[in-house]
């Protein structure tokens, strides 16, 4: 066993134990997680606390690390695909989709992908994305004290779960977007099942934002806390709802116009401040909402294309573009893709001999934007703290991958 | 702003020995920046009003393999305001020792969000940061031994004295 003691590389950590040892002294040290209801995973905040005053956050993460880099390097690219299922767990479709589309790119195939392939990708990722919102509506009402909505939220999702599971034959991690095409084609009556959903799930939104958006208790509980100010999102990294519930219309989708995205017609929604201040924790949840029916709108425009002019035919092979051997040529590319949580980026080098990445690196939304949570919860009530780590909405599968 | 626009911006500002190549082969060309001024150059591609890359969208330790002896780190930034994306490369030649590791300035002064990502490839390939304020391990434990990321990694046989099967 080695021990090395140059103290260079050992000085921050002997700097975090003399402060944890020296505020234990005046103030109080506490540890919420890892095993903590509303961490929302393994995640250990360590709080030190003045009172009911929140001092300052350290998060403590990786309780979940799987290696997800270190197993992208030694297997192929085709391979590595359920492991990208299992980085963002709630939203899976997403994150293959953007792995995906890095390798066709690097392959120079991402044009002769048949549009009714990319039709169906964009459905069942934002199917997948209304899942993974849900969630988050509904975990977040249960952080606040409402229970009723998570309940509802659980329901409804649960029929896009059934949805998925028809398609791909699994629950939660599909492995159904492959490098070249598809797994198997949408079943035989997906459409139609998918369309009822969408008729069903509209008023439902009515009704859930009647019980949690513009309920009182929820809205005193979250408007102005936790505000996020745009320069200090954008500095922190911060993506996805996060960043556009500081007020900034960014959305990936829009920006670098991948897949068949160009085509459908939706909106950003942003946060606008509308019962407290810009980029407070109720903004970022109202994105939540709005997302969805962005979603919906989306969802539809790919049935009704995916019912007329791009058809069902018999002849059609969702595996018939699949690369027998993918081998990129010596490059290195970053994809970006908007995910359910913001900008999932993946990282390629490619030595261009073998099957197997030479390095992969995968940028998780999750990662970026829990960090931003020690700058906006300095000084906080220890129960804000809950509402703010809520509002932010991280999967840890995918802060430790 | 293409990318020759911005490397001549950079060495009208710096001078020339600031950018020590380009690669220009894949989809994403990049430029190969002197290791000790990429702090610099960041927070000039941040400020300046013509790029406002203002957004670090990744960053990448990566250990060029046992034969090149090189270990670098990979910066994907991005401008919201003019959309455009950059990568920047800087890379060191080390001779694997444990006690010296490879060592580059921290960006963390001009990009938040290179705080933990810094942290991670500290923790996982080992390059050690000049200038960051808390480089401690994040997703291993504190008192895991060599760096799982580098190509000469081996899996540790024991775990404090108990055996891993």
């Amino acid at each position: 066993m080695s021990t090395i003691t140059i103290s260079k590389y050992n000085e921050a950590l002997d700097r975090y134990n003399k402060k944890i040892a020296d505020a234990s002294v005046e103030d109080m040290v506490l540890n919420m997680g890892p095993q903590h209801p509303s961490t929302h995973g393994v995640l250990r905040l360590e709080l030190i606390t003045d009172g009911e005053i929140v001092k300052e956050v350290i998060p403590h993460i990786g309780y979940l690390h799987r290696c997800f880099e270190k197993h992208a390097e030694s297997l192929t690219y085709q391979q590595t695909i359920p492991f990208t299922d299992r980085m963002d767990y709630l939203a899976s479709m997403n994150n293959s989709h953007a792995w995906v589309m890095g390798v066709e790119r690097m392959l120079g195939i991402d044009k002769d992908i048949p549009k009714r392939i990319e039709y169906i990708r964009v459905l069942v990722c934002e199917l997948n994305r209304i899942a993974s919102h849900l969630i988050a509506i509904g975990t977040y009402g249960i952080d606040i004290g409402a229970f009723t909505p998570f309940l509802w939220c659980f329901t409804d999702r649960e029929h896009i779960m059934g949805m998925l599971e028809w398609a791909s034959g699994s629950r939660m991690l599909y492995n159904y977007i492959w490098v070249g095409g598809l797994f198997y084609d949408l079943p035989v009556g997906f459409e139609e099942r998918c369309r009822e959903f969408v008729d069903y799930f509209k008023p439902k939104m009515v009704e859930l934002n009647q019980l949690l958006t513009n309920n009182q208790i929820f809205i005193s509980r979250t408007a102005n806390v936790g505000v996020l100010p745009l320069d200090v999102a954008i500095n922190y990294g911060c993506s996805g709802p996060v960043l556009r519930g500081s007020g900034l219309k960014y959305d990936l989708r829009r920006i670098d116009n991948y897949s068949a995205y160009p085509e459908l017609d939706f909106d950003i929604p942003v946060g606008k401040g509308e019962m407290g201040t810009v980029g407070d924790c109720w903004d970022r949840y109202k994105v939540r909402v709005d997302e969805i029916d962005q979603s919906l709108k989306m969802i539809e425009q790919c049935l009704d294309r995916l019912q007329k002019e791009l058809k069902r035919t018999p002849e059609f092979d969702p595996r018939a573009k699949l690369p027998r051997k993918i081998t990129p040529k010596a490059q290195d590319y970053y994809m970006r893709a908007e995910g359910a949580k913001g900008e999932l980026g993946f990282y390629f080098i490619a030595d261009g001999r073998s099957e197997v990445p030479f390095r992969a690196k995968a940028r998780g939304p999750s990662f970026n934007n829990l960090s931003v949570l020690p700058a906006i919860s300095k000084n906080v009530m220890i129960a804000d703290l809950i509402a703010i780590v809520g509002s932010i909405d991280f999967v840890l599968g995918e802060v430790d991958r | 702003m293409s990318f020759d626009d911005i490397k001549l911006l950079l060495t009208n500002k710096f001078g020339e020995s600031v950018i020590t190549g380009e690669e220009r082969t894949g989809m994403q060309p990049a430029l190969l920046i002197d290791p000790d001024r990429i702090a610099e150059v960041c927070l000039e591609l941040r400020d300046n009003p013509k790029t406002y890359f203002d957004f670090l969208s990744c960053l990448t330790g990566v250990d060029y393999g046992i034969d090149s002896g090189r270990f670098g780190v990979v910066y994907h930034l991005s401008s919201i305001p003019y959309h455009l994306q950059l990568t920047l490369k800087v890379s060191k030649e080390n001779n694997r020792n444990e006690e010296e590791l490879p060592s580059f300035p921290s960006v963390t002064s001009v990009y938040r969000t290179a705080d933990w990502h810094e942290r991670e490839a500290y923790d996982l390939i080992g390059i050690f940061f000049e200038g960051h304020p808390d480089l401690r391990r994040i997703l291993l434990p504190d008192d895991w031994e060599g760096y799982p990321l580098r190509k000469d990694y081996k899996t540790a046989e024991y775990y404090k004295g108990i055996k891993i099967d």
